[in-house]
Formats: structure tokens, sequence, C-alpha cells
């Protein structure tokens, strides 16, 4: 599928998951998929481009416990920087 | 004491889900959602494609309604092991490529086997006896409880009462009295009980939540199949199937013309794939052609392309073709009229 995704650790040992052109929901389930794999505490950073994270990432957060620490617009980018729930 | 049962609910992000959800939640059982995610959801792709939407809230109702609800959602990728159940349904299609009887049973079925695995004790849908013409008149309810293998874990509490005993009840699991007999197309009783719950915005009342029972979008993925040789798809496909103004002007190639900003900027990202065009010496749409083209096609094309650029009524329009690889060259066309685009090459 057309898509640049891809899950890389950032200097900081965090996960970065790159979710470029990928359209909602499925930015939401990639990011819920990957979450599932991180440990409590730990940070992921999503990199999207469908505006339509800004609102699902941080609802699908909301409702499973999840912390946005930051959630910001570049250009034509969108990043979400989230903790994993303790 | 025993801890509370657990059910998940299949949450559309429309009303019935979040009201047959909620009817089971009042019963102090834990309840957690459950979305499945087609790739032919009418939900978020287009919204966040077309700028002209812009003014809508980009939001996925299935997120929403269990926002609403206070429980948490699992939506799950099932793209693939859907092409079985569109390329192959056993019931049948409906009035067009909606296979919804088999798509409710494979749903039904994923339950199944996502409560066996998360330790869930039963399953939630918000189906109304005699709502849908295919996939909810009595006489099919217990093909899908049946055919998934859900049996009777499957708790559908708007029409419970119509319905026989499932196992929750007859366990004392959920009061068969506090659940409902809704039957028929009214959504009068569900937007009472909507009331009654304090819910006082919500998704479309029913249907319309898919792209399959879109007739438009049903002929242009049979002309897919037909043109390719094969009914198959990739998401991709499905994808472009939902933006642009889909032409046939030969039957060897396709066009698909971007109708805005957003859906220019959308396709852009498919230039590697696809031969594109668009409008060098005026602003005009992107256009994507599907299908190996000759010259002669391309040319026909680019007079097709300048006609939806602004440049229509110009002599002569200069555009530029890009191959997959990336090389460009500029080509000069006189655009088309609209009564030189026969009504037949619109899909």
């Amino acid at each position: 599928m057309i898509s640049d995704e891809t899950a890389i650790p950032n200097s900081q040992g965090d996960s970065v998951l790159n979710l470029r052109r990928l359209l909602c929901p499925l930015p939401v389930i990639r990011t819920q998929d990957k979450i599932k794999t991180l440990r409590p505490g730990d940070r992921l950073t999503v990199q999207c481009t469908d505006p339509g994270v800004m609102h699902d990432i941080p609802a699908w957060c909301r409702i499973n416990g999840h912390q946005v620490l930051d959630a910001r617009q570049t250009g034509d980018e969108y990043v979400i920087v989230i903790q994993v729930h303790a | 004491m025993n801890p509370p049962k657990k059910a998940v609910a299949l949450i559309s992000g429309g009303l019935d889900s979040m009201l047959a959800a909620k009817a089971v939640m009042e019963q102090g059982v834990h309840v957690e959602g459950i979305n499945f995610f087609t790739g032919f959801c009418v939900e978020g792709h287009t919204h966040a494609i077309r700028k002209r939407d812009g003014d809508k809230p980009k939001r996925n109702n299935a997120l929403w309604v269990a926002e609403q609800l206070g429980v948490k959602l699992h939506i799950i990728d099932i793209i693939e092991e859907y092409k079985q159940v569109l390329l192959n349904p056993k019931h049948g299609y409906g009035a067009n490529l909606n296979p919804c009887l088999d798509c409710k049973i494979f749903m039904v079925n994923k339950a199944k086997q996502w409560i066996l695995e998360n330790g869930f004790d039963f399953i939630i849908t918000g189906e109304v006896v005699g709502q849908r013409p295919m996939s909810q008149r009595k006489q099919l309810m217990p093909i899908v409880a049946a055919e998934s293998g859900a049996d009777d874990l499957l708790v559908r509490p708007l029409s419970a009462q119509n319905l026989p005993p499932t196992l929750p009840e007859r366990m004392g699991w959920i009061s068969r009295e506090k659940l409902f007999d809704f039957s028929g197309r009214s959504r009068k009783p569900q937007m009472q009980l909507a009331a009654n719950y304090g819910f006082t915005d919500y998704a479309q009342p029913a249907g319309g939540c898919c792209f399959l029972t879109d007739a438009s979008y049903s002929q242009k993925l049979t002309d897919l199949w037909r043109f390719r040789g094969k009914r198959d798809y990739e998401l991709d496909d499905i994808m472009l199937l939902k933006v642009g103004r889909h032409l046939r002007p030969r039957p060897h190639f396709k066009m698909i013309i971007a109708r805005e900003d957003g859906e220019s900027r959308f396709m852009s990202g498919y230039k590697s794939e696809f031969v594109s065009l668009n409008c060098a010496s005026c602003r005009g749409p992107l256009v994507l052609i599907d299908g190996e083209t000759s010259e002669e096609d391309l040319q026909l094309a680019a007079a097709i392309l300048a006609r939806y650029g602004q440049g229509r009524e110009a002599e002569t329009v200069e555009v530029t073709l890009r191959s997959r690889q990336g090389e460009e060259r500029n080509i000069t066309v006189k655009p088309l009229t609209p009564e030189q685009i026969p009504a037949e090459w619109f899909l």
C-alpha cells in the first residue's frame, strides 16, 4: 500500500511511528497496535498527514488512559507524542 | 461476590449500537467496544481527503461513541480478511455490492474470537428486527447467530424481547425485562431511548456507513474488476474509488480527475504509481491514468483534463505529462467541450 509507515526509535530511545499518508482510522489502528508492544511510561511519537488524527488519536488515548504530551501541526504534518498509560 | 460479567459491543458509530451498549452497561456489565475497519467505511477517509468537508468535524464516530459511553474501543483492521466476504458472499449482495448478511456474520464471528481471546462473556450488537431489508430481517437473525458461531452469546438488546432468550438472559447475567422490543424501520423508539439516556448528539440515525451500499461506488468497483480481468483489490484501489471523477474514455485506460484541492493533494501521493497529468498554463486538477496508454490516448486525456481546468475556454492549454518515474514533458491540446465528452465515459 502507498504509505511511508515505519517505526524507528528517536535519539531519546522513544518510538517514532511514521504514519504519513495513511488516512483515519488507520493511524489510530497502527498507534493502538504499536502501543500494545510498549511498556507503561514509554513514549511514542506519531507522524501523520491526515488532519483527522488531531481528533482521533487524542480521543483514542483518552478512552484508553494514555496521555497525549504534545499534539502539533508543522506545515502539512501532524505530530502527536503519547505516553503509555502506567 | 462475583466479578461483573464482561461484554464486547460492536460499535459502528451510529445510534443503535450506542444504545445497545448503554442498555447492557446500565445492568452493571463491564462493556468494551470493538470496531472493524474493512476499507469501505465511509468514516474518516473522505472527510479527510475532501477540502469542502473541512467545516465538518473530522471525528471518528466509533471513537466518539466510545468516549460518550466511557468505554474502551478496540479498532481492528480486517481489510485483508474482508476480501473473501466481499468477493464470495455466501448469502449474496444487496441492492449494490453490499454483502450485508455475510458482513454481519463475519464481524460477529470476529467478535466471538475476540471474546474467547480476551476473557469476555458475551457479544452485543445494535441490530433491530426488521430495520434493514437484508441483514436485520427476523428470520435472518438466527442465521447470524448460528453461522458466526456466537449462538446464544449474541445479545441484541434493542430487540431482545422479540427474540429467544440468550444465555446471558437465561443465566441472569442481564435482565430480559430491562431490554427492549424494538422492531421495524421507525427510528422513534431509538430516539426516545437516546433522550432517556441523555444522548443529544449522535451520528447518522441508520445506514450510510459503508461505500458498498452506494450505487456509484459499486459501479466503479465493478468497472475496476471488469477491466483488470479479475475480481480482486488492494486498499489503494478502493481508496482511489472514493475520490475524484472517474472517466473511462477507452476500454484500456481510466482517468481519475481530482474535483478539488484536497483530492489533488491526496492523489499526488500516487504519482509514482500512475502516469499523471496537470495543467501547466493554467490552474487545473491533477489527473491519474489507470491503464496503459498510447500517445493518442495521452492527447485525449490531456484534452479532457483541459476541459476541467481554468483554461477550458482557451483556444489551447499546455498540459504536463509525468511518467511513473517522474519524467515530465509538456504537450499542447485544445480543451474538449462538454458535448465532446459522452455521458457513458463517466463511471
